[in-house]
């Protein structure tokens, strides 16, 4: 059930293939994939966003991300989880963050991977800074994952 | 001796974002925020963790604590 904070910008599909490879090899005891990859807008709020920096809280962070994905597991029959997710400067275009949750039954593991999804954005530390054309600006809300109702 | 940590935008409008002070009997995280800062309460849009665990301000503080705060995560509000 590894997480991963990463500076580095990654390839969420190749992270996908190589870690299924390492954990299950040519095993066929997981039914169900679930993924998740969050990519970097070039617009939020009706404004270009050239880039942005994610800051985080090291340490806590990774706590966080690990309990979220524990809870999960707890609450579905899941086989394994991956989360990694970038910081420090991002481009548009780059991955933010990959889930992937592997289970039996595809049930388990789409409504864990949204569960992760949406724990880890109000609850894991993060926090964004955009760069704009006019200067820059800390992210202060975020777009609803859930709906109203849910949320 | 415990560890204060300032993150985000906070750290920016503070100047600082990581000290440390001497322990006293009795502080609660809301006393450090204020003798730090001035001020006399935590905003409502400040969070606050000790040890890497949200904590309202009001929790005690021991030797060798490590004591953060921040703005709300980017992902959404965290009731606190």
């Amino acid at each position: 059930m590894p997480v991963s904070v990463r500076a580095a910008p990654f390839e969420p599909y190749a992270e996908v293939a190589s870690h299924q490879h390492a954990v299950f090899g040519a095993s066929g005891q997981f039914g169900a994939t679930a993924v998740f990859v969050g990519t970097m807008r070039d617009f939020n709020e009706g404004d270009s966003v050239q880039g942005m920096t994610l800051e985080h809280y090291p340490g806590m962070t990774e706590r966080h991300l690990e309990t979220i994905c524990a809870t999960a597991s707890g609450q579905w029959p899941l086989l394994e989880t991956l989360v990694i997710h970038r910081v420090g400067d991002i481009s548009p275009g780059e991955a933010i963050v990959l889930v992937v949750v592997w289970s039996a039954h595809r049930q388990a593991a789409f409504e864990a991977c949204r569960e992760i999804m949406e724990a880890l954005k109000s609850q894991a530390p993060f926090w964004k800074k955009e760069r704009l054309a006019t200067g820059t600006r800390w992210v202060t809300g975020n777009t609803a994952g859930y709906p109203a109702s849910k949320s | 001796m415990i560890t204060l940590k300032l993150f985000a935008s906070l750290a920016e409008t503070h100047g600082w974002r990581e000290r440390e002070r001497t322990w006293v009997a009795g502080t609660r995280v809301i006393d450090l925020w204020c003798a730090e800062t001035g001020q006399s309460g935590l905003p409502a849009r400040v969070l606050c963790a000790r040890n890497m665990d949200y904590c309202p301000p009001e929790t005690p503080v021991f030797p060798g604590d490590e004591i953060a705060f921040f703005p709300p995560v980017t992902g959404g509000s965290h009731a606190r």
